[in-house]
């Protein structure tokens, strides 16, 4: 038997310590990096987003009036990114040799089809984000310096998840 | 700054955050989704994702010493709580928020996506044009 025969097949197989260590430092920067965009780009003020989201201010006085469009530019910005990204990454899944460095695969929803759930949950996660202004990435980012209505908004929402996934599929 | 471009600058680095879980895990960078499975999954599959949302959140708090968050008087209590019931709800049912279909979804040019991104804005725009934006 080869030595590798012996490797916990839940581990990866190079290393697993660095990989785990690695991972969850990556895992970490990545969170700090998005937080510091959320803060830096205007999307963790409720205010804003709603803001954003007021189309009807545009016909208020000389363009763009009430209508704040800056939240275009975070996700015009997010986008142009990740366009980028996910053409340059995962060169090809299929060949073993294009891996992310600190996991065995890369891994996204392969669902592509366009349900009554998609667009129900989509109708309903509008409706809340148009209310208070916060969606789940700023809400999260802001959890300890947002005050009351973070604290009510967070359990709030996981309160939601939960709900959706033990009534509904 | 110009506030569109702190805006464009944000959105170029939550880009490139997820870019770095893409490279880095594979992962797509949803953060409902990193949430919800955070809480269900065991093992590896929870750690990563705490480790990312104790980035988030303690990212949020350190930057926010460093790039204050306005801040904005309580709103109702019933209003936000509903608001959160409805954004936890619909982004599992929807399979995605803003991040996971927004950010992400756009970025490997997925239809579902893609219809889930105008639907959600469309339904945030409505909301907003009914209510005169809750502030």
């Amino acid at each position: 038997m080869k030595p590798e025969n012996f490797v916990i097949p839940t581990l990866p197989q190079r290393a697993p310590a660095t990989r785990l260590i690695g991972g969850l430092l990556l895992a970490l920067a990545a969170g700090l990096l998005f937080a510091l965009g959320l803060v830096l780009s205007g999307m963790a003020q409720p205010a804003k987003v709603i803001g954003f989201l007021n189309l009807a201010g545009l016909a208020q006085g000389e363009f763009p009036g009430a209508w704040d469009p800056s939240l275009a530019f975070v996700m015009g910005g997010a986008v142009m990114v990740t366009l980028l990204a996910f053409r340059i990454t995962p060169a090809n899944p299929r060949q073993p040799q294009h891996r992310p460095w600190f996991s065995s695969r890369f891994e996204w929803p392969q669902q592509e089809r366009i349900d009554a759930a998609l667009l129900q949950g989509a109708v309903i996660f509008g409706v809340g984000w148009g209310l208070a202004g916060y969606c789940p990435g700023p809400a999260l980012a802001t959890l300890l310096v947002g005050g009351r209505d973070v604290w009510l908004f967070v359990p709030a929402m996981l309160a939601g998840m939960w709900l959706a996934r033990h009534t509904t599929r | 700054m110009h506030p569109y471009l702190s805006a464009a600058l944000g959105g170029i680095l939550i880009g490139l955050a997820s870019w770095l879980l893409l490279a880095g895990l594979g992962r797509i960078a949803g953060i409902s989704g990193i949430t919800c499975s955070a809480l269900r999954e065991s093992g590896w599959h929870a750690y990563w994702r705490w480790a990312f949302l104790l980035g988030l959140i303690l990212g949020g708090a350190l930057f926010a010493q460093w790039l204050p968050v306005p801040t904005q008087p309580a709103r109702a209590p019933l209003l936000i709580v509903a608001a959160g019931l409805l954004v936890g709800f619909g982004s599992v049912r929807g399979s995605g928020c803003t991040s996971g279909h927004g950010v992400c979804g756009l970025g490997r040019r997925s239809l579902r996506s893609l219809v889930a991104v105008l639907t959600f804005m469309a339904s945030a725009f409505v909301t907003v044009f009914l209510t005169g934006g809750l502030q």
